[in-house]
């Protein structure tokens, strides 16, 4: 029993992090039709940004600095995902291939940048020691740092939501989302959405950085990389541009991929993920949000 | 009189197909000038064109002013209404998310719509896509009325509805174009008949007939020969 509580919260710890990748992802796509595979690098530089922020505040003590390190980075994801709509997207309007060459390209470029400044290695990332400890639940040591994931993958689900559907720009996304030409029609400029929703998406992929770095305890790389492909796969499972349904697939995802690799074998949890991405699409090519909407 | 609009030699390709080859009229000041022809002649495109939907090129003149250069969102704010062919509601929000993103002058004309579609307040926390058919029309209608337009373009409104609602669509025109210029594209030659002041028709992408709306149906040959109706 025990384990399988520490497997579940453990699941939903990791789909916490998908979720705060993938809900950027699919608002972006699902507004402006833009496959960002540049989206792992907003998590990068937001957790390279936290990292660095901290290295910076040597003198205090860890829970402000691990803080402000956070607040950093989230600042960083957030300005550098505008600038990358500005800058890249904005003049590919419509161009879907040279959409996906340029955030590609950009993807590799962060990545070697990084590289080049900080090297290869991972770096440590300083947390709260309470962050490391665990609590005891059902018999089950759970860490801390998995509480923090869901705690606040539900905040910025709730935030998300509030925001699409409390605010005036909310409902130019979710308009824009179905009918993006006749959110102009009705005289509305829909790329002031297209860029906050690109800064909405990077500062969530930023969250997704720094508790990455808390839950492996260093910030490396090609992280940002090797979640985006399960960002995407969540994406794909929930239905493109549905927030509700990227929630419901990336619990569903954290869950089976802990599931398998403990009761199968270790290994073939981001197999089984594949397998249940093919049942998904062949079930339901729509995705999950086809029957939730 | 200056025409509140005025479209010169408007040409628009869709991939291979040249769609609009060098499309030219005049919008007079008030009441409804009707757009017609056959299926497929370009008529829906030469909205989306004014609109600025798909790419263009020639001249069009809003009140004088040049807005062939205009962003869609730009036009719109220069007082160019637009009521799409199938409506084009957001499904998934409800009636009044529909008005409210629709909003664009400080006191938005709620009055005039719930006067005209009174439906539509008892319908307000409804999802758009729960809508018949004449009740989506109703919203798209109302959504280009909320704000004050010099002119509103109107496509195919009583497309796919039922008798009694295209009597209703056609009132409802009439009474817009008390408050601003229509220019409707409208397939059913009673509704032309009976909202329409002039007439312009399309025959493959290029104008064959401008003049008033009365001439044109009076002359049943030349509506034979015009639109393939009898």
């Amino acid at each position: 029993m025990s384990t399988f509580v520490l497997l579940t919260i453990t699941g939903l710890g990791l789909g916490a992090m998908y979720f705060l990748i993938a809900s950027g992802l699919s608002l972006i796509y699902g507004l402006m039709g833009v496959l960002n595979f540049a989206h792992g690098a907003f998590l990068t530089v937001g957790a390279y940004g936290a990292w660095f922020a901290e290295s910076k505040l040597a003198g205090v003590s860890v829970l402000p600095r691990f803080l402000l390190g956070a607040l950093a980075g989230l600042v960083v994801g957030g300005v550098f995902a505008a600038l990358v709509e500005l800058v890249l997207i904005r003049p590919l309007y419509k161009r879907h291939i040279e959409q996906v060459l340029v955030t590609v390209g950009l993807a590799l470029a962060v990545s070697a940048l990084v590289v080049a400044i900080w090297g290869n290695d991972a770096r440590p990332f300083t947390a709260p020691s309470w962050l490391g400890r665990t609590t005891s639940v059902a018999g089950a040591h759970i860490p801390n740092d998995r509480w923090v994931e869901i705690a606040t993958a539900l905040v910025v689900l709730v935030a998300l939501n509030a925001f699409l559907r409390r605010t005036r720009y909310g409902l130019i996304i979710r308009a824009g989302v179905e009918n993006r030409a006749m959110v102009t029609a009705l005289g509305i400029d829909v790329r002031r959405a297209f860029t906050l929703v690109f800064a909405i998406g990077g500062v969530a992929a930023a969250v997704a950085g720094v508790l990455s770095g808390v839950y492996f305890g260093t910030v490396d790389p090609a992280r940002g990389t090797s979640l985006l492909i399960f960002a995407f796969i969540v994406v794909v499972i929930g239905g493109l541009g549905s927030l509700r349904g990227t929630a419901v697939s990336a619990v569903v995802v954290g869950l089976v991929q802990q599931y398998a690799n403990y009761y199968a074998s270790s290994g073939l949890g981001d197999l089984s993920v594949v397998l249940l991405l093919g049942i998904v699409l062949l079930a339901r090519p729509g995705g999950l949000s086809a029957k939730l909407a | 009189m200056t025409p509140i609009l005025s479209v010169s030699d408007l040409h628009v390709h869709l991939g291979e197909s040249h769609i609009l080859q060098g499309v030219s009229f005049d919008v007079a000041d008030g009441g409804v000038t009707a757009l017609l022809g056959r299926n497929g002649v370009g008529k829906t495109t030469t909205l989306r064109a004014l609109m600025g939907l798909v790419d263009r090129r020639g001249r069009v003149e809003l009140a004088g002013e040049s807005i062939q250069a205009a962003a869609t969102h730009r036009i719109v704010r220069r007082g160019v209404g637009y009521v799409p062919e199938d409506r084009d509601v957001f499904a998934g929000l409800t009636v009044e998310e529909n008005l409210r993103l629709a909003e664009r002058d400080a006191e938005p004309r709620y009055g005039l719509v719930y006067e005209l579609f009174p439906e539509l307040k008892q319908r307000a926390k409804q999802q758009a896509g729960t809508l018949s058919g004449g009740q989506q029309q109703m919203v798209a209608i109302a959504r280009a009325l909320l704000s004050d337009n010099h002119v509103l373009l109107v496509d195919e409104p009583t497309k796919g509805l039922a008798p009694l609602l295209v009597t209703e669509v056609a009132r409802v025109l009439e009474r817009v174009s008390e408050l601003t210029t229509v220019l409707l594209v409208e397939q059913n030659l009673g509704v032309v008949a009976r909202v329409a002041r002039d007439v312009v028709v399309l025959d493959t992408g290029r104008v064959v007939h401008i003049g008033p709306a009365r001439e044109l149906l009076a002359d049943k040959p030349m509506v034979n020969r015009m639109l393939g109706v009898g």
